[in-house]
């Protein structure tokens, strides 16, 4: 029995020590992509502007879709409390704000983890395995410069433009719903949410967010991406642990955020 | 003559289990030398050392008079632009075409005009035969095609070293006997020096000028491929030849056949 019991005890040990371990891998792997992003953006520009397009433009259908139907559920379920209070052209306020704050910035970076994140770990996970980060560092190249830099800057860019366009296509899923198809007065809704809307503190709050989210997904990607095994198993495995960890890390971080942010404000 | 590589005494473990106890091998200039053995005997932790991946755990690996194990990244990457390596399965960058995969290396280190690096990368290309593929992407390619490209792209800044890792697994034999071909026809004519990592006996003893045989972490056999064909010693007959049973056993060691059945419970 105790032989059992410490057979247990090591094995949650050894747990929690490679855990550690890993986390200062991932704090050293993020240190010396942003020590080495001065070489990615004085030779590789081309390719950032690349790595936008596959994690920006290529996610946009997801998000301009995505965006526009939370937008009218935000404007349905809006309109149907509001209007037993007799306030139903607030409900512009109530869609820009839960967008601005709180959906925008949460919901599209949970689906850029699952669709630019999930494919940016796929991608370096596969180029590890077919032995070309190894090719590249033989031919005298910095794959952190070139391969991870330019990713990872593409993602922190990409992810902040993303979100607003999320919520963007939700005010005008809420406008579409609520103005055109309710019925709800055009210019009560626009003027509410005009005046009820502060750049400083709920846009510029919202973009902040979409940025610390934008570096937590991008970060987690390309690590799990050039940590993955070799194999097929552990690319698939990478990929998985990129949108769980993601996602949780969003989750977390938005808390955090909006604790800090919106202090009973 | 003077040897490009020198590996003396060179101790190298994986945690605690040890993959080289005390290798010694020389690589002459000019010269094709072939590391042979089975598969984990540790050949590919030797190309890995001379290219810098892997660091001794004691002795040194020199390339050129300079101890690689010593030097620091800059170092190391300065010496790698003399160095060349072809993959197993040739490592071509997939969002590249042939042309950019042998154009990449010019590019990275050079400052030599767009037009100068297509003459440059048209002549690589076609000295594997494959000018006309130049457009093409690596998933276009046939295996034997892939490897030649990934062949052009390795010589691409004409390397004084270049290092073969299993250049002949997955190959027809038509595609094996060019790649066998090109690899002594471009170390003979560009001057360089090669270090083939390789099971395959019979094609590599046709172009090498050296073999260094290993198991278990240690050379047991080494000379020129003559005498490898005529070695009496069992493991390089057993090797050479490819005799099922010999000192490498056909069965890997476990429990009796007997006792994983549970014969004996039966009768009992």
């Amino acid at each position: 029995m105790p032989e059992r019991v410490m057979k247990g005890l090591r094995g949650v040990g050894h747990q929690v020590v490679n855990g550690v371990w890993r986390l200062g891998y991932a704090a050293r792997f993020f240190l010396v992509t942003l020590l080495r992003s001065a070489t990615s953006f004085r030779r590789f520009r081309g390719l950032t502007f690349r790595e936008i397009y596959f994690a920006g433009v290529l996610s946009l259908i997801i998000i301009i879709v995505s965006g526009l139907f939370v937008g009218m559920v935000l404007g349905l379920q809006g309109y149907e409390t509001l209007q037993k209070y007799g306030s139903s052209e607030a409900v512009g306020t109530l869609v820009a704000l839960s967008l601005v704050r709180e959906l925008g910035p949460v919901v599209a970076a949970l689906l850029f983890a699952s669709r630019a994140g999930s494919a940016m770990t796929a991608e370096i996970g596969l180029m590890k395995a077919t032995e070309q980060i190894s090719a590249m560092e033989m031919m005298a190249v910095d794959p952190i410069a070139r391969v991870i830099g330019p990713r990872f800057w593409g993602g922190v860019i990409s992810m902040p433009l993303l979100a607003a366009i999320f919520s963007a296509m939700g005010v005008f899923g809420g406008y579409l719903i609520t103005v055109v198809v309710i019925g709800v007065d055009g210019g009560a809704f626009w003027s509410q949410m005009q005046s009820a809307v502060d750049f400083q503190h709920d846009i510029v709050n919202g973009i902040i967010k979409s940025v610390v989210f934008g570096i937590a997904v991008t970060a987690i990607s390309l690590f799990e991406g050039y940590d993955a095994p070799p194999t097929a198993e552990g690319v698939s495995g990478a990929t998985t642990r990129t949108v769980v960890t993601s996602s949780l890390a969003i989750l977390g971080l938005d808390f955090i955020l909006t604790a800090f942010m919106f202090k009973g404000v | 003559m003077e040897n490009l590589v020198e590996i003396k005494d060179v101790n190298f473990s994986y945690d605690v289990r040890p993959v080289l106890k005390g290798i010694n091998m020389t690589v002459p200039r000019g010269k094709i030398v072939a590391i042979m053995g089975l598969s984990g005997c540790g050949k590919t932790t030797i190309l890995r050392m001379i290219a810098g991946v892997l660091k001794p755990r004691s002795g040194t690996v020199s390339v050129a008079g300079r101890a690689i194990n010593e030097l620091d990244q800059q170092g190391l990457f300065e010496m790698r632009r003399r160095m060349g390596m072809l993959y197993q399965f040739g490592a071509l960058f997939t969002d590249l075409s042939a042309f950019d995969n042998v154009a990449f290396q010019m590019r990275e280190h050079t400052n030599l005009p767009e037009a100068m690096i297509e003459d440059l990368v048209l002549m690589k290309l076609n000295a594997v035969g494959l000018r006309g593929a130049r457009d093409m992407m690596p998933s276009e390619l046939s295996g034997g095609m892939a490897r030649r490209v990934a062949l052009a792209r390795t010589i691409a800044l004409d390397p004084t070293l270049i290092m073969y890792d299993e250049p002949f697994t997955g190959l027809d034999p038509i595609s094996m006997g060019v790649i066998s071909n090109l690899i002594r026809q471009l170390n003979d004519v560009l001057g360089t020096t090669s270090v083939i990592v390789t099971h395959d006996v019979q094609e590599s003893l046709k172009i090498v000028d050296y073999v260094y045989f290993m198991a278990d972490g240690v050379v047991v056999a080494e000379g020129a491929p003559e005498d490898i064909r005529n070695s009496k010693a069992p493991f390089v007959h057993q090797f050479v030849w490819g005799e099922i049973d010999g000192p490498m056993p056909f069965h890997y060691q476990g429990a009796a056949y007997e006792q994983d059945l549970e014969l004996r419970a039966a009768h009992a």
